[in-house]
């Protein structure tokens, strides 16, 4: 005979009635921990578990980096458009506006961090994927351009899944257009630091992305210019484990230091100083 | 003819690769090897040759004829070794003054384990931004496929030139269709809308001059001889322009591209 207790009423709220009272709960795709908004939140959007690095929105990367109130935002009003005629692209840029409630993929504008003034872009994966069009090409130019004449260094944060494919060949000239603004800024003695996130590919990883003096990435990032994915179309074969990370970028001597978020301003803020004082000149006194 | 099948052309397996141009267009080619960081890489050829008595600087992507010496040099996919030689020889033609003239005739970059660990994106990256400074003329001539990075890496030139049915792309189309319409079997609607074949990248401005084809099966030999015309022309004319001037003229030439 079966014992009745085997056949208890679980204690648990039907679910209507449960999602009203408590706060939404999202899993953390790493540990699996399900964590409150506001937990997120307080925690920079980082699992306080595990460290995953959830993936946050370029106006909050701003925030998160510039000094209270200190960002002014150039070239705002560029925005996408379809200069091939590309079918369907319209319709995409419309869903991309929408998601992100951007024009662009890209915002910049100069700002202060850690009170050192200087140019900042970071890059929106809400519009569709952070991919490089024309457009993004000529903001990031502008903003090389507006900081080489005004003695600015630049950090910039990559999220992006390459050139834009339906911008065609005028995508791709991005990298080259940007490539040459950013050697030009270089050759005017300025300071370019890079934060790599999830996932910076294809023709950012080949130009902008891999051009600063120093190169940071965000823990578990992936970075790469093939995607995964072509690779294991390609060669037919599984990836190993933690190809393309940000770690495994660190060990074969592409980023310098991979920084978690809740370092990322004092580093960058640090970086700056160290590059805004000339170490030539004679030591102050103690 | 469509678009596709100017692609067709453009990779067709009987189409001369960049050593028969070598050959052909430059006298007393010697070839130089090696990134002098890891490797050779013989996906990219480059070496030293005279254009019309010049001396002159040349590096190729070269896709090999027959299977065996296909396989060898990867199909003209280059690793990021490649394209660090091909660094290493445009900089030292900086130094010698020697002019620079790059044949692209790639599908791409290649996609392995390898490239990716040994910094293909930061190998072409470097590319891209040290030709936009590289002080010396550079000429980039499209003889097949011009596959994205992997060939911007060798064209951030003073003149960018194609031959009529090579092509020039951000994307193949195969890879346009899948990752935008999620249908491999849209390559020819993706192939007409990517703007990738020798009219549209004129008129888009991506192509300086489109240099016409012999029909098919009709040698190349006047080809080469009109190539080799032009391209010491335009050396003369890039030569006799002061460096600072070429360079400024190179920034505005790619700066222009979605200028708004």
């Amino acid at each position: 005979m079966l014992k009745k207790s085997l056949f208890i009423k679980p204690n648990i709220a039907l679910e209507g009635r449960r999602n009203d009272a408590a706060p939404a709960l999202t899993p953390c795709p790493q540990c699996r921990r399900r964590l409150t908004a506001g937990e997120k939140e307080e925690n920079l959007q980082v699992c306080p578990l595990c460290g995953y690095h959830f993936r946050i929105g370029a106006r909050k990367r701003i925030a998160m980096l510039a000094d209270a109130d200190s960002f002014r935002e150039l070239d705002g009003d560029l925005t996408a458009c379809d200069r091939l005629h590309f079918p369907q692209y319209e319709e995409k840029l419309d869903a991309a506006r929408k998601a992100s409630g951007e024009k662009e993929a890209v915002i910049s504008g100069v700002c202060a961090i850690q009170e050192t003034p200087c140019a900042l872009f970071a890059m929106e994966a809400d519009f569709m994927m952070g991919s490089m069009s024309p457009t993004v090409g000529e903001k990031i130019t502008r903003l090389f351009e507006y900081a080489a004449a005004n003695a600015l260094p630049v950090i910039g944060v990559t999220v992006s899944g390459g050139a834009r494919v339906q911008e065609g060949i005028l995508s791709l000239m991005q990298m080259a257009k940007t490539s040459a603004a950013v050697r030009r800024h270089s050759d005017a003695g300025l300071f370019y630091g890079v934060l790599l996130t999830h996932p910076t590919t294809g023709g950012v990883t080949a130009s902008f992305a891999m051009e600063g003096d120093v190169i940071l990435a965000e823990p578990g990032a992936l970075i790469g210019f093939a995607g995964p994915r072509v690779i294991e179309q390609t060669l037919r074969q599984k990836l190993p484990q933690g190809f393309q990370k940000a770690e495994f970028l660190l060990k074969k001597g592409f980023v310098d230091a991979i920084v978690p978020r809740q370092r990322q301003k004092e580093v960058v803020g640090e970086l700056l100083r160290l590059h805004s004082e000339n170490g030539l000149a004679r030591g102050k006194e103690a | 003819m469509s678009a596709y099948d100017q692609i067709c052309l453009a990779r067709d397996k009987d189409r001369p690769t960049a050593a028969a141009f070598i050959d052909a267009v430059f006298d007393g080619f010697f070839e130089l090897h090696g990134d002098r960081l890891y490797g050779d890489d013989p996906a990219i050829i480059g070496g030293l040759a005279r254009l019309s008595g010049r001396p002159v600087t040349v590096i190729a992507t070269e896709k090999g004829v027959g299977t065996k010496e296909k396989i060898a040099r990867n199909f003209g996919s280059a690793n990021p070794e490649g394209y660090r030689k091909a660094l290493r020889l445009m900089k030292q033609a900086e130094k010698f003054h020697r002019p620079v003239i790059c044949l692209i005739d790639t599908a791409g970059a290649y996609c392995g384990v390898g490239a990716e660990e040994r910094g293909q994106g930061s190998a072409i990256a470097a590319n891209i931004m040290e030709m936009s400074a590289l002080r010396t003329p550079v000429i980039s001539l499209f003889i097949g496929e011009g596959g994205s990075g992997g060939a911007l890496a060798l064209a951030v030139a003073d003149r960018i030139w194609l031959l009529q049915n090579a092509v020039y792309s951000v994307i193949s189309p195969e890879g346009a269709a899948s990752i935008i319409w999620k249908d491999a079997s849209l390559v020819r609607e993706a192939a007409e809308a990517l703007g990738l074949v020798s009219a549209d990248l004129f008129r888009l401005g991506a192509a300086d001059r489109v240099f016409a084809e012999p029909s098919p099966g009709q040698s190349f030999a006047p080809l080469y001889q009109e190539l080799r015309r032009a391209l010491s022309e335009e050396m003369d004319r890039l030569t006799g322009l002061p460096v600072d001037a070429l360079l400024q003229e190179r920034y505005e030439k790619f700066r222009k591209f979605g200028r708004m």
